[in-house]
């Protein structure tokens, strides 16, 4: 069987955060333990809040960053053996803000063609009809070529980064939050389009976003991050329908859909909110989890097994008595 | 909240980027008055040989102290006068010029490749660099310039090329503060991500994503660490420290000229005035400068 | 009823090199007491410049008119600006998006709550400090009194709106303008947030302004809904309506473009408006939405469309009649 397109092992990342003038430096654990396994072709939807760590993993499967403990391999070769530009040939990136993600002094065909020019992908000849060809498939105009970014809007500019992340054809996409900072009808159209290109290329993508309904349409796997773990994990369909873990629960149950009547759900969180640098005991999640019991103060749950699903509960350590259904 | 973020941007009524730049630079009153002034002293220090009517050295006790045209007594032969041994004013103002654009950019430059350097370095790359360039920052800060110029004229003499020296290498502190800081705040922009997930070096980082993107920055700076640097030249040239006789420095010409003040102030009002002038000119346009190029980094 | 804020045609421009910017083109709508209504609307149509043309807060260039500002008995037209002032706060309060930069960081919760009452009446302070913990309790945030020593950057983003919800009621406003409240926090406070303001609507009597861009946060709070494109309402009523029975097809475009957990199915595509907003410097001939709309005709290029009232609260800006609408919206949902 050949290996996943990208495999991430326990990978975790502590940051050094100084306590004060009078205090020793504390460890703050930004990912604490993550596995995941993502196969080519498939789109994994990594959710969660802010604080929960989804983007310093992003950063580490980039190369951006590097894990203080753990193994990120692609295709089975560990990222270490990678040099920066087979790592880059890789995976590549899509960001949240199109404001900020693209370099002003710089022209669309230059930032488009970064990639191929740092590269020595192709002949000098070869590169502005790539560049041309690549702007023609994410839906922007040829005479933006020598345009900047300041000239474009923010559907525009989020095309010129996804033209710049797939110039050189790379196996992975790890979009942060690729449409969160657009107007709705323009994140529709940038969502189509990513949509048609994964198709198109055959591209694995990891979407990493806090809108639900956005990764509901894009993903066909779901990973729930909470405090630098994966609680839940899930095939899409199957999460959404039964959740197994009391924090997607909140989550989904949190999701406002254009219904109304309904009225504002209430989420049973409390409003302690976690603080990364004094996580709670045993399982990060039981001081705001309606379902808690005395375990979960004193003991860090279990990664549970299911049927292609994960979930870390202390509801589920009973496996072989309830097969594995959700319990609530 | 800008007015620029309601504008629809129909490509109907969006006049190019360039005839936007040239509207509001020539409308941008400091500016225009600061960069034609500058231009005006560059123009009199290249074509001084032209311009100045004598030798500005060449001295002539008969003529001392001619008062300049505006006075009872003065003429059209010496336009400003001459000084206590008789060298014309107005050639040796002319002169003067390219003392001071000589050493201001001269020490411009060295002080700002240095201090880009560093303060680009420290900002990139944090951590220990950052540490050990903020020591060097700290330890040339407790540095007095006057103090080290005056040691340096005690031990090599004073000349154009040790003045161009000591402010070269003295001046650069506000450089590196400013382009730390400017560095760090690009350094964590998206795009500085992404070309590092391109696959480019830290050195193609830094020169083509980090670099033009503070560069108005380095600029402001520039113009007014080069007043700066004029600035200081005058003072250690008045102390004798600086440019030596008979070199026409505006500054030496008001120590020159200190013993006569009371009798005849035109030898110190007019190179006064002169330093004056050139040193507003150059903050114009600094200020120019950081207006017209802000609000489109403010991204 | 009468109703609490009656606002008559409202214009706002903005004098540029360009030309003059017109973002918001006659804009008339009401709140009544005890309800909340939604301006709904993408970036740049207008709606949080709507709101501060209310409050006179326009950015400095910025001009309004209007035919009537009606707010309690009185014409916000013609009071100065030491009058409005003494309103803000007072009757009419704001909650804007970034609670971190409302909140002034150099300063305690306590000693902001209790300077938003002390600003408008004179009462003594631990009067004004007895009410900050009452309304911190309202809002939900335990240890009240403790709060009130600690500075707003050591609290949480959802805790600090909550401060500043407590901070927008300390005078009892008769009206609440909420500009995307909750757009910057995460989707469980966010959901905690809406709750406490429908609570608190209900309990205190207000109207409220919920200005947002996000269709699933109007459908779970708002009385009435305004939608608004290129400075202008095209469409107003009741919630239950506008999603029942969208009629202009911008707001069927919207609905369309929303994946829906659960309705939407993957590997489709999503709906889209091709197109971009007309610029809103000069004079705009004809429907604004008339080159991103799949059903315009000739008309509507030319023609300028003026609000039509179809059923009492219930009105929609375009040339097509009602049930041309609603036959589109039910030929694109069966697509």
């Amino acid at each position: 069987m050949t290996p996943p397109v990208l495999e991430i092992r326990e990978v975790e990342r502590r940051f050094w955060v100084s306590g004060g003038a009078f205090k020793a430096t504390r460890a703050l654990s930004a990912v604490a333990g993550v596995s995941l396994a993502v196969r080519r072709g498939e789109v994994l939807g990594l959710v969660g809040e802010s604080g929960c760590g989804k983007t310093t993993l992003a950063r580490m499967m980039l190369g951006l960053l590097q894990p203080t403990s753990g193994t990120i391999l692609f295709g089975g070769e560990p990222i270490e053996k990678l040099d920066r530009a087979g790592l880059a040939r890789r995976v590549q990136p899509v960001f949240q803000d199109p404001y900020s993600s693209l370099n002003p002094r710089k022209s669309i065909g230059s930032i488009i063609g970064l990639p191929l020019r740092v590269h020595g992908l192709g002949t000098r000849s070869e590169w502005r009809p790539r560049i041309e060809e690549m702007m023609d498939r994410v839906g922007l105009a040829r005479r933006f070529y020598r345009s900047y970014p300041s000239q474009l809007s923010g559907g525009q500019r989020q095309r010129v980064a996804i033209a710049r992340a797939l110039i050189m054809r790379p196996e992975v996409v790890i979009c942060d939050e690729p449409t969160s900072a657009l107007d709705v009808s323009v994140q529709s159209q940038i969502l189509n389009l990513l949509q048609d290109l994964q198709r198109d290329f055959n591209l694995t993508y990891v979407v990493i976003s806090h809108n639900l309904a956005v990764v509901e349409h894009l993903a066909t796997r779901v990973a729930v991050m909470y405090l630098g773990r994966i609680v839940e994990e899930n095939e899409t369909t199957a999460l959404f329908r039964t959740p197994r873990h009391p924090y997607t629960q909140a989550l989904l149950a949190s999701v406002l859909t254009p219904e109304p009547g309904l009225g504002v759900p209430d989420t049973h969180l409390g409003i302690a909110f976690p603080n990364p640098l004094e996580p709670p005991s045993g399982c990060p999640f039981h001081p705001r989890c309606p379902h808690a019991i005395p375990l979960c103060a004193a003991q860090a749950p279990e990664r549970h097994r299911f049927d292609g699903a994960i979930a870390e509960c202390h509801l589920y350590d009973d496996i072989g008595q309830n097969s594995g259904k959700p319990m609530i | 909240m800008s007015v620029e973020s309601f504008i629809g941007i129909g490509d109907r009524l969006q006049p190019s980027a360039a005839a936007i730049l040239r509207r509001r630079v020539f409308g941008h009153t400091t500016f225009v008055f600061g960069a034609g002034t500058l231009a005006f002293i560059l123009l009199v220090a290249l074509n001084a040989s032209w311009l100045a009517p004598h030798d500005p050295y060449a001295q002539n006790l008969a003529q001392r102290l001619i008062p300049p045209i505006w006075n009872a007594d003065g003429s059209w032969t010496h336009v400003l006068g001459t000084d206590q041994l008789g060298r014309d004013y107005l050639s040796r103002v002319i002169y003067g010029t390219r003392i001071s654009l000589l050493i201001g950019t001269a020490a411009m430059t060295m002080s700002g490749l240095i201090g880009t350097t560093l303060g680009v370095l420290a900002g990139y790359f944090g951590g220990r660099i950052d540490l050990a360039i903020n020591f060097i920052i700290t330890t040339r800060l407790a540095m007095p310039i006057i103090l080290v110029a005056l040691a340096v004229a005690a031990l090599a003499g004073s000349s154009l090329e040790n003045v161009i020296l000591v402010l070269g290498l003295l001046l650069w502190d506000r450089f590196a503060v400013v382009t730390r800081s400017v560095t760090l705040h690009v350094r964590g922009l998206d795009y500085v991500a992404a070309a590092q997930a391109v696959g480019c070096s830290s050195l193609r980082v830094l020169a083509s994503e980090i670099l033009p993107n503070i560069l108005n920055a380095i600029i402001v700076v520039a113009t007014l660490e080069m007043a700066n640097a004029i600035l200081l030249e005058a003072a250690l040239s008045f102390l004798g420290v600086g440019v030596p006789s008979p070199l026409p420095s505006w500054g030496l010409m008001i120590a020159e000229g200190k013993e006569y003040m009371f009798f005849t102030p035109w030898v110190i009002t007019i190179p006064g005035v002169a330093l004056f002038t050139l040193v507003l000119a150059i903050n114009l346009l600094g200020d120019g400068v950081r207006d017209l190029t802000a609000p489109e980094n403010r991204n | 009823m009468t109703a609490l804020l009656a606002v008559e045609e409202l214009h706002v421009e903005i004098p540029l090199a360009l030309g003059t910017l017109r973002p918001v083109r006659g804009v008339s709508f009401e709140v009544e007491r005890g309800k909340t209504l939604s301006i709904v609307g993408e970036s740049g149509c207008g709606k949080s410049l709507t709101s501060l043309a209310i409050m006179n807060l326009l950015p400095r260039g910025a001009r309004r008119t209007a035919t009537r500002l009606g707010f309690g008995g009185s014409d916000l037209l013609g009071l100065d600006e030491r009058e409005m002032a003494d309103l803000r706060g007072n009757e009419i309060a704001m909650i804007f998006q970034e609670p971190m930069t409302s909140l002034n960081p150099a300063f305690t919760i306590g000693n902001q709550l209790e300077e938003a009452l002390l600003r408008h009446r004179k009462v003594a302070r631990g009067e004004a400090r007895a009410r900050a913990v009452y309304l911190l309790e309202k809002v939900g945030i335990t240890a009240a009194p403790e709060r009130l020593r600690q500075y707003p950057h050591q609290l949480s983003g959802g805790l600090r709106q909550r401060v500043m919800i407590a901070m927008a009621l300390m005078c009892g406003p008769k009206l609440i303008i909420a500009d995307e409240p909750t757009t910057a926090l995460d989707v469980t406070i966010q959901a905690q947030i809406l709750h406490l303001l429908a609570a608190l609507r209900r309990e205190f009597e207000m109207g409220v302004i919920l200005i947002t861009h996000d269709l699933g946060v109007v459908a779970h709070i708002a009385d009435r809904v305004a939608v608004m494109y290129a400075g202008e309402i095209v469409e107003s009523g009741s919630v239950e309506e506008i999603f029942a029975r969208p009629l202009h097809p911008y707001t069927q475009g919207l609905m369309r473009c929303i994946p829906v957990p659960g309705k939407s199915r993957r590997g489709e595509h999503l709906g889209s408006i091709p197109g971009m907003v007309p610029s809103l410097i000069g004079a705009l001939r004809g429907c604004a939405f008339s080159n991103r709309c799949s059903h315009a005709f000739e008309r509507c290029a030319v023609e300028s469309v003026a609000l039509g009232e179809i059923a009492p609260g219930r009105a929609y800006r375009c040339l097509l009649s009602a049930e041309a609408c609603a036959r589109n919206a039910l030929e694109a949902a069966a697509q």
